[in-house]
């Protein structure tokens, strides 16, 4: 099953994979949300949405809407923070 | 005078680049627009040492040079045009050196452009506390470039800055990452085609209409000699242009750039589990909203008296001491009290825009769009509507462009059509007067009747932007995709001077524009009230003494019956008798007619207004409440009683009065329909409401 963004919990992280999905928009490429690096979800605004996420030292929050575009492969064994 | 060093201050948001910008020009500074759109344009003279001068454009902050919005769309523009008169000899770019990453992205795309740049790596004094150090040596050698260090906080490298300025011709203007790679034989085509050309820049000008707008294509007039690109192909190209410009930093960086990760967990985590938590993130949200309405209830008040008595003063002092004739009358009567009308909300709108500030440098403010977005999201809003939302308790203007990094334009639409319901501060000067007339004094629980009155109009405002957001979201039929980015920025204690700034200059620009209006029309007020057209008017004394001679009435009566007879039969009377059918099913009279009609200019006339017309027809010297307060209608009963009072406020709360901001909204959205639309449907919905309160409370 394909795992996104939008699948992880708190304070888990994981590594992008693929972003090629069309709506996703230029801007999150640029702020680092790009392949291969590294995405930790922060926290969740009331109702799990908007997702606050650290992605490559970036702190950005993005709508689950969005989340579910970008294709991750989880971390395992996650240190708890 | 010898000819200034042109420097464009360019970043992304939140890297103090506004500070740096202060530190550089202090209060040498002036913000206008640019021509034809409504983005700010902040330029400021800034002195180099040997007597050289240079001059700093701040531009709007931006993460790169592919535009989403009006605001980012000008960085680009200047950029591309070599004939702008603006076009930066040297460009400086801020980076805040916790997100060197991410800020080095534009760096490397405006280094493309082959401009010469100088890197600015601001919040040094964080450096320390975070873990971070950096080889400058290094940096600016893979960089090619010039790179300083600098502390807006502590004040240190901003005499380097200047120095790197004054030298900038020795800067190299290479470009620093080979785009071209990404499509070998797509750029060599280019190359072929237009071999004088940049690449880079050709490729921008190719890209931006993917993006956000259509640039001027002269440079690319014939595509005929190289192959094109389809839309999606050309996003996925900008795609791996990203990749690769990610690729060059992250070599950088990793032989420049270390952070020790064991350093002091930050302040951020511990504050955003607070600010943002479901529970408290809200209530603190709340009460953060109940200390700015405090703030400009309560201590604006002293400053207020203050100004309302020094210009009644000042009038009567007028009046008294210059040689009695039209020209003093005109004087005291009519701008002195105009002026005062907009002079005396000074420090209402200064308490607000340093609250909004505030929010904005500490950080805060991000957190609550983030908390807010899932319920705006429900009332076809974005979490980033509560910005506008907010500025919009001071002008709606400001608030109307602040809806620009919104990046879904039904959102946006829907958050630029319902902010003018929100509490602006030009409505405050006619709630304040009204309130302070209609509403009883006493108070409940320790919050006085009138504070209550006052904090139920702004939630008024807002329930009624939220509900007719959500009759719009509802209505409006567009395909839009729903995205939504924020950054969190790092929490920061807020620069004095940054704040005092803005304060400043917001404050500054806003009483002139609004002054000018004011002012005019008192003056064109005046003339009104104290000429007539026939011969009633001319002869006002004689008709009335006719009328009263079998009365035993003293001298005093009978002049203030001559006075007000004079108003009734001035150009202004005549105007106003004319719609007073309209407005008398409301409570209002035809002065408080006049009022409105006049505050179409801008609401705050309003009080200007009443205050010009009654000064005519008085010689009291009387403040402009006390006036107020004791006009009578001919039968008997007060002019501003509680009903009319009431139903007066409700027509301010939802009445579309502001031509200003029609004219925003015009822009912003680009065509008449919306503004018209507006202006219809709130005033309608205005008189209404103000009928329905009127005919029950009388």
């Amino acid at each position: 099953m394909k795992r996104t963004i939008s699948d992880l919990k708190r304070g888990e992280k994981g590594i992008i994979k693929d972003i090629s999905h069309q709506e996703i928009p230029l801007k999150l490429y640029e702020m680092g949300c790009l392949p291969g690096n590294e995405v930790e979800l922060i926290q969740f605004a009331p109702f799990k949405d908007p997702m606050y996420l650290n992605i490559n030292g970036s702190f950005l929050a993005i709508r689950r809407q969005t989340a579910q575009l970008i294709e991750i492969e989880k971390i395992e064994n996650t240190p708890t923070l | 005078m010898s000819k200034q060093i042109k420097v464009a201050l360019i970043g992304n948001p939140n890297t103090g680049k506004t500070s740096v910008f202060n530190a550089l020009t202090g209060l040498n500074q002036k913000v206008g627009n640019y021509p034809g759109i409504t983005v700010e344009k902040k330029e400021g003279v800034c002195k180099l040492p040997r007597g050289v001068k240079a001059h700093i454009l701040d531009l709007p902050g931006t993460y790169s040079l592919n535009a989403t919005s009006l605001d980012e769309n000008v960085v680009i523009e200047l950029l591309l045009n070599k004939n702008d008169k603006d076009y930066p000899d040297v460009a400086v770019i801020v980076a805040d050196v916790e997100n060197l990453k991410r800020n080095l992205l534009l760096f490397t795309q405006i280094k493309d452009l082959e401009i010469p740049c100088i890197l600015v790596v601001n919040m040094a004094d964080r450096m320390e506390r975070k873990g971070i150090s950096v080889d400058f040596e290094l940096l600016e050698k893979r960089l090619n470039t010039k790179v300083v260090l600098v502390s807006t906080r502590k004040g240190t490298g901003i005499d380097t800055l200047k120095d790197l300025i004054l030298d900038y011709k020795n800067i190299s203007a290479e470009p620093c990452v080979n785009s071209s790679v990404i499509d070998q034989e797509y750029f060599g085509g280019l190359k072929k085609a237009f071999p004088n050309q940049s690449i880079y820049k050709l490729w921008l000008v190719i890209t931006q209409d993917v993006n956000f707008v259509k640039l001027d294509r002269n440079l690319v007039k014939d595509t005929s000699n190289f192959s094109t690109k389809s839309r999606s192909d050309l996003k996925r190209m900008q795609q791996k242009e990203t990749i690769v410009r990610y690729q060059f930093i992250n070599g950088v960086l990793k032989e420049t750039f270390r952070k020790d990760i064991n350093a002091a967990k930050d302040l951020r985590s511990v504050l955003d589990r607070v600010l943002m938590h479901k529970v408290w993130g809200f209530a603190i949200f709340f009460l953060i909203l109940l200390l700015i309405f405090q703030a400009i209830y309560s201590w604006s008040e002293v400053p207020m008296n203050l100004i309302d008595d020094s210009f009644s003063f000042i009038g009567e002092w007028t009046k008294t001491n210059l040689p009695s004739g039209a020209f003093t009358n005109l004087i005291a009567e009519g701008i002195i009290p105009g002026i005062g009308g907009i002079v005396i909300f000074i420090p209402q709108i200064a308490f607000l825009f340093l609250f909004i500030s505030i929010l904005e440098e500490t950080g805060y403010m991000s957190r609550v769009v983030f908390l807010m977005d899932n319920i705006m999201k429900r009332f076809g809003l974005s979490g980033k509507s509560v910005v506008p939302l907010i500025s919009g308790t001071a002008c709606a203007i400001p608030a109307v462009m602040a809806t620009r990094n919104i990046e879904n334009w039904k959102e946006r639409l829907i958050t630029i059509l319902v902010t003018p319901f929100t509490t602006c501060s030009a409505r405050l000067p006619v709630y304040l007067i009204i309130i302070s007339l209609v509403i009883p004094e006493g108070s409940l629980l320790g919050l006085s009747y009138q504070a209550l009155a006052l904090m139920s109009l702004y939630i008024l405002g807002f329930l009624m932007a939220i509900i007719s957001a959500y009759i719009l979201h509802k209505i409006l039929k567009f395909r839009t995709r729903s995205f939504f980015v924020v950054e969190m920025p790092n929490y920061k204690i807020p620069l004095l001077k940054n704040i005092g700034i803005t304060v400043f200059e917001k404050t500054k620009s806003f009483v002139l524009g609004a002054g000018k209006i004011i002012l005019a029309l008192s003056i064109i007020l005046w003339f009104l009230a104290t000429n007539g057209p026939s011969e009633k008017f001319e002869n006002a004394e004689s008709i009335i003494t006719a009328q009263y001679q079998d009365q035993n009435i003293s001298k005093e009566e009978l002049n203030k019956h001559i006075s007000s007879y004079q108003l009734e039969n001035s150009y202004i009377g005549i105007v106003g008798k004319a719609i007073e059918p309209v407005i008398e099913p409301l409570g209002y009279d035809w002065k408080i007619g006049i009022a409105i009609v006049s505050s179409f200019a801008a609401r705050e006339v309003f009080v200007g207004t009443l205050a010009t017309i009654y000064s005519v027809g008085s010689d009291d010297e009387n403040t402009i409440k006390n006036r107020m307060a004791s006009e009578i209608r001919p039968d008997g009963f007060k002019v501003f009683n509680l009903a009319s009072g009431v139903s007066l406020l409700l027509f301010y709360a939802f009445a579309m009065q502001c031509m200003s901001t029609l004219a925003v909204v015009k822009r912003e959205t680009n065509s008449w329909k919306w503004p018209s639309i507006q202006l219809v449907s709130m005033t309608g919905f205005a008189y209404i409401v103000a009928l329905i309160a009127f005919q029950i409370l009388k």
